[in-house]
């Protein structure tokens, strides 16, 4: 007996997955590692934005006439960029600069007018079912079934994405543990929870599916400073161990120097200049210049309250 | 991934849909109490109707329409409304971005509306029949249930074409659906026969799939007839339902292109 194998054998691994009920999740994981690896061998980047331009009409516009349509504004404007696999690549912009519309048309929510979007080298208008495999996304306002709980609706999210309740489980309650989320409120219905616990369940219930593309749209908004380092720190880790790509948005500065391995500026729909936190303090005006000096002169709206005694 | 893990994916996919909506049933259990009651207490107060008359077939004849047409309409109400409830929600955005086919997404909802229209419908049925002493002895219940699948077909294509209305317009779609529904209540025979109906109305019933399911049913239930005896109206609601299945989800992968392109899922933002 001592001498026999008693290893399972692969086939029995695989029965032992299906068993389980994880078996879909770990093929489509397997069948991704495969298309990230050759996609990598290939030197294609993780997002590459081409000459994006979106508009949409603008809101007090009139029509002229009743078969004319509402003028339109650009929400984006020919925007080009390319974020490298592994990397944290942030913009930053004022409200209305044109962030989520980005973030919107990357998840497949919403399609380009003009201009390509590539995700790992696949078209987000040619094969949108491809690209949601590898993507996930942190909203500003974390989107929930509001009278369910966080495990119920982690279980759900967890049903969409082809993980088994019992993967799923394994992974957020980690997740969360990591982000300082006490797993005992997972019960409580998300309408009881504070704006800063529902954005760690958010960030867990995205995590969860490890996306090679993480998607992250003002994802500190409302948290308390403590909460909001605990999910800087897994935002960095799960790119130091999962290789995981980042595209973030945020008004927070500090975030955006603290996580971004590179900084774009987004104003009135085009990008103003791009480049690490400490290329753009260096260029718009070098010691002493904070990002949010880069960022105000930049965006063409230097702060004049301490000239005006505000 | 093989064609057989995808659609063991898929199907896990559609039952996370049928879940969901099953935990937000049980969250609002004393809500679900007292639509129970309204539509068994509406049920009852129709078959009084003919208990009026002193006749009995009538009483039947009622109670029939009023179970059937509540098991259609949750049926359509539940799979068209799944849409206008999740962007309310403010998870629409959340769900399209899911790695989930929308075919699965929408038989995930038509399943639950499935179960959770035949549930009420059997509760319906059982309180009406001890309420009025109704006899079934003389009923066709395979008949019944065969008539009672196929009819699920062209209702749930009904469904999928109007589920894209609130994509379309976000405070119009949802006031267009109750109105669509309501035409096919007024139309298709539910507490009288067709023929009552003013002349120019009746080529509507023609077109509706509900005039043959309650026909169908009636049959089976009142006459204890065999599905030969049917065989008519069921081919007319296997036809509508193999039409208006893929139209429906023609309809609605439409209005969903169209919805990401002029920004329409967005609430807010």
């Amino acid at each position: 007996m001592s001498g026999k194998n008693i290893a399972p054998t692969r086939d029995e691994k695989e029965g032992l997955k299906m068993a389980a009920g994880t078996y879909e999740r770990v093929e489509l994981e397997r069948e991704l590692d495969g298309f990230l690896a050759e996609a990598m061998n290939d030197g294609r980047p993780a997002l590459k934005v081409e000459a994006l331009t979106k508009r949409f009409p603008r809101p007090e516009g009139k029509r002229r006439g009743f078969w004319r349509r509402r003028p339109k504004f650009a929400a984006l404007a020919a925007v080009t960029f390319t974020v490298e696999k592994g990397e944290i690549f942030g913009f930053i912009g004022m409200n209305g600069s044109g962030k989520s519309t980005l973030i919107r048309i990357v998840s497949t929510l919403l399609m380009p007018d003009e201009g390509q979007v590539e995700v790992f080298g696949v078209d987000v208008e040619g094969n949108p079912a491809r690209v949601r495999e590898l993507i996930n996304r942190v909203a500003v306002d974390a989107a929930f079934f509001k009278v369910l709980s966080g495990s119920e609706n982690l279980r759900y999210a967890a049903r969409l994405y082809g993980l088994s309740p019992r993967l799923a489980r394994e992974r957020y309650d980690g997740l969360l543990t990591r982000i300082g989320f006490d797993p005992k409120r997972l019960s409580d219905q998300i309408k009881s929870l504070s704006r800063g616990e529902r954005q760690k369940v958010a960030a867990a219930r995205a995590l969860m599916t490890a996306p090679a593309l993480l998607l992250l749209d003002e994802p500190t908004t409302g948290l308390d400073p403590r909460s909001k380092r605990e999910v800087q720190r897994v935002i960095r880790e799960m790119r130091e161990e999962e290789g995981t790509t980042v595209l973030l948005t945020t008004h927070d500065m500090e975030e955006a120097e603290r996580l971004c391995d590179r900084v774009g500026i987004l104003h009135e729909g085009r990008i103003v200049t791009i480049g690490t936190p400490a290329e753009l303090t260096a260029r718009a005006g070098g010691a002493g210049t904070t990002l949010e000096d880069a960022f105000l002169k930049f965006t063409g709206a230097e702060w004049l309250g301490d000239e005006n005694g505000a | 991934m093989t064609i057989k893990v995808r659609a063991l994916r898929e199907f896990w996919c559609s039952i996370g849909f049928a879940e969901r909506n099953f935990m937000l049933v049980k969250r609002y259990a004393g809500w679900e109490a007292v639509f129970l009651t309204y539509t068994v207490v509406s049920a009852l107060t129709i078959g009084l109707i003919g208990v009026g008359t002193g006749d009995q077939q009538l009483v039947l004849f009622l109670v029939i329409g009023a179970v059937l047409w509540g098991y259609l309409s949750i049926l359509f109400h539940e799979v068209s409304e799944c849409i206008a409830w999740e962007r309310g929600e403010g998870t629409l955005e959340y769900t399209f971005m899911a790695p989930v086919k929308r075919f699965t997404q929408l038989m995930g909802n038509a399943l639950y509306a499935i179960t959770y229209g035949l549930g009420r419908a059997a509760v319906q049925l059982l309180v009406c029949a001890l309420f009025f002493g109704i006899s079934l002895a003389g009923a066709n219940f395979l008949t019944a249930a065969v008539v009672l699948v196929v009819s699920s077909l062209p209702f749930l294509g009904l469904g999928l074409a109007c589920a894209v209305l609130p994509l379309l317009s976000r405070e119009r779609g949802s006031q267009a659906t109750h109105i669509f529904q309501a035409s096919i209540l007024l139309v298709s025979g539910v507490y009288y026969d067709v023929s009552v109906l003013p002349s120019w109305l009746r080529p509507f019933s023609v077109v509706s799939p509900a005039t043959y399911t309650l026909r169908a049913m009636r049959a089976a239930v009142m006459d204890g007839v065999g599905l030969a005896d049917v065989g008519n109206e069921l081919l007319i609601l296997v036809i509508s339902g193999v039409v208006l299945i893929p139209v429906g989800f023609a309809c609605f992968v439409l209005g969903e292109r169209w919805a990401k392109k002029t920004g329409k899922l967005k609430i807010e933002g």
